[in-house]
């Protein structure tokens, strides 16, 4: 049963400490909101999990599955299960999607998959979300829209099949369809049918869902919400402490840490 | 023919086929001083006794003319008057010349290569006319290899409503020095395509450029390099633009690993006062991949008319982008893949442009070679 556990988990950028003290466990079959105002760090802890070289782990642990994560590469991160649907994904010039798909689904499988059933994986992944088949052969996130390139996570999500996702405000910049349309996707990762039934495929697979606005709260049923505020979590809650932030939002919260 | 000026421009003002009519260069001037005289074993200061050879031999298609002339045939220098020293030396030394006519409306039916094949040792010159006969088409491919200490002239001369494309690759042994002028000349609707890859070599100074004599060119100068540690690649262009109505378009992309690995790219355009309506665009990009290497690029853009359809130039020179890598380890790829998938895709779009299959497939192995080094 894949488990992420964080304790106390320190990051600084530069000289600046961003995290101060993060615990958090996020086990298989269970979905985590991380909620908070903007520059409390929810951000930071995505891509200080990914590995990205910019963060610097200043203190604490972080274990997937009982292995110590921080001391993985970024890539050995990726194929250990963990993902990151990113906020802000990164155009590749000269890198067509399907070219990028299938290097990263042979990485993180140990072999190449088979043309036939890629191809297969591939048109069905992209019809589920909606994406234009010619997308396949444009260069990866170059010139798409942000909701082309929130889709697109989503896809690599599906293909990739991860045991922890971390979704980065991946709701930010979507209409209501791409809304609905990405839900669909993480819901299809979680195991869950269109009713909400549980499949019992996502067993195991769990969810840390970083977002600022409860809308895809909607779609997307948390089991816990965590409220984040300047670098560490300060409430903790089942999905009616989402409703909470509905109606009275962070300023309680950004207060109390000022 | 003696020294002309053409005092309207202060790029590349003087042209003559007359050695003694350009002096020494002593790495000071601004044509030589990105270049290492001491590495060009002579060529440049006139001690480089042609001595030795480099095979030219030519595959050419069935529509297509070969001939080996002598230095008096006519149709020798007519589109080019050498414009420095070591192109006049290559003028005044070559023995033989390769003459290949493409005749009135031929289109050949594959591409015609010419291969050049140094052995060893003492400079040699050479000289070839391509030669494209309006409303024809042709592909030729100039595939230069081995070692050699080699200077030479390349003409295409490209008559009305012809297209020339060309597809010009130095692969050299590590030993060898080449330093050559390609001139393009373009008549009334003339297309010209090049490609030009420089792989191999320890010095290699290529500069190709672009006339036109009537309105309606269309050319476009596509270049890849892959500098290892110690090369010096440069790539110097120039397009003059004296006619109405004509299209330019550069684009020349390198990557540089290891120790003192040197590229160098010049981009000269002239946009004379008689140019009106002219559409010229120029970029390079490098792609540092190393502490220790070097990209000089130098972009000049000089317009003397106020009615061109569009004027531009870029140059950049960076190193791999660390988000683009970090986004594909993201994904689980390793850092090595990453990296190659990255520099592959920074010369994607220019292969496509190699529209001759089984080139595309040479350089596409080349360049998967250098990224194994």
């Amino acid at each position: 049963m894949p488990t992420l556990e964080i304790r106390d988990l320190h990051v600084a950028v530069g000289d600046k400490e961003i995290l101060r003290g993060v615990d958090l466990t996020v086990r298989s079959g269970e979905t985590h909101a991380i909620m908070g105002p903007n520059g409390s760090g929810k951000s930071t802890l995505a891509y200080a999990l990914a590995g990205h070289p910019k963060y610097t782990i200043t203190s604490g642990t972080v274990l997937l599955d009982g292995e110590d994560l921080l001391e993985m590469k970024v890539d050995e991160r990726a194929r250990a299960g963990l993902f990151l649907a990113m906020q802000y994904p990164v155009e590749v010039p000269g890198v067509s999607v399907s070219n990028f798909l299938r290097s990263a689904i042979t990485a993180v499988r140990g072999e190449a998959p088979k043309l036939r059933e890629f191809a297969k994986d591939l048109k069905a992944g992209m019809d589920a979300l909606s994406i234009d088949p010619a997308f396949a052969q444009r260069n990866t996130n170059e010139g798409f829209s942000g909701g082309e390139k929130k889709r697109h996570e989503i896809l690599q999500l599906e293909l990739l099949k991860p045991k922890i996702a971390i979704l980065d405000e991946t709701d930010s910049g979507l209409d209501v369809d791409a809304l609905r349309v990405v839900s669909e996707g993480i819901n299809r990762f979680r195991g869950l049918d269109a009713s909400g039934a549980d499949t019992g495929s996502g067993v195991d697979t769990g969810v840390l869902l970083i977002t600022h606005y409860t809308r895809i709260l909607r779609y997307v049923k948390p089991d816990f919400v965590h409220v984040f505020a300047a670098g560490r979590i300060v409430e903790e809650g089942g999905p009616e402490l989402a409703e909470k932030l509905e109606n009275e939002g962070y300023e309680a919260y950004t207060k109390a840490s000022a | 023919m003696g020294l002309e000026t053409k005092p309207l421009s202060t790029l590349h003002e003087r042209s003559s086929y007359n050695v003694a009519d350009f002096d020494v260069p002593t790495g000071r001037e601004e044509e030589w001083r990105f270049t290492p005289l001491s590495r060009l074993k002579g060529l440049h200061n006139g001690t480089a006794a042609a001595s030795g050879t480099v095979d030219v031999t030519v595959d050419a298609a069935p529509e297509v003319t070969v001939e080996t002339v002598g230095r008096d045939d006519v149709r020798i220098g007519k589109a080019y008057v050498p414009a420095d020293r070591i192109s006049a030396q290559a003028y005044a030394s070559f023995e033989k010349a390769t003459v290949i006519t493409v005749p009135r409306e031929a289109v050949a039916s594959r591409p015609s290569v010419i291969t050049l094949r140094g052995s060893g040792d003492g400079a040699a010159y050479g000289h070839i006319v391509v030669k494209v006969e309006a409303m024809a088409e042709a592909v030729v491919v100039l595939d230069h290899g081995g070692s050699a200490v080699y200077a030479d002239n390349v003409e295409f001369v490209i008559g009305d409503g012809a297209t020339l494309k060309v597809v010009s690759l130095q692969d050299w042994d590590d030993d060898a020095v080449h330093v050559s002028h390609h001139h393009a000349q373009l008549a009334k609707d003339a297309t010209f395509r090049s490609f030009v890859v420089t792989l191999g070599g320890d010095v290699v100074r290529l500069s190709p450029s672009v006339s036109y004599t009537a309105p309606g060119g269309d050319a476009d100068l596509t270049g890849l390099y892959f500098v290892d540690a110690g090369q010096h690649l440069e790539h110097r262009l120039l397009v003059e633009h004296t006619v109405p109505n004509c299209r330019s378009n550069v684009t020349y992309k390198g990557a540089l690993q290891g120790e003192d690995a040197h590229a160098v790219w010049i981009g000269d355009v002239i946009i004379r006062a008689e140019a009106e309506g002219t559409d010229t665009y120029e970029l390079n990009r490098n792609l540092i991949l190393t502490d220790g290497a070097r990209a000089d690029s130098v972009p000049n853009l000089e317009i003397l008319t106020g009615e061109v359809a569009g004027a531009g130039h870029a140059s950049a020179s960076g190193r791999l982008d660390d988000e683009q890598v970090f986004y594909l380890q993201a994904r689980g790829i390793p850092f090595d893949e990453a990296r190659r998938l990255v520099i592959h895709g920074f010369f994607a779009q220019l292969l496509e442009k190699i529209e001759v299959e089984e080139i595309r497939e040479r350089v596409l192995a080349a360049v998967e070679a250098e990224l194994a080094r």
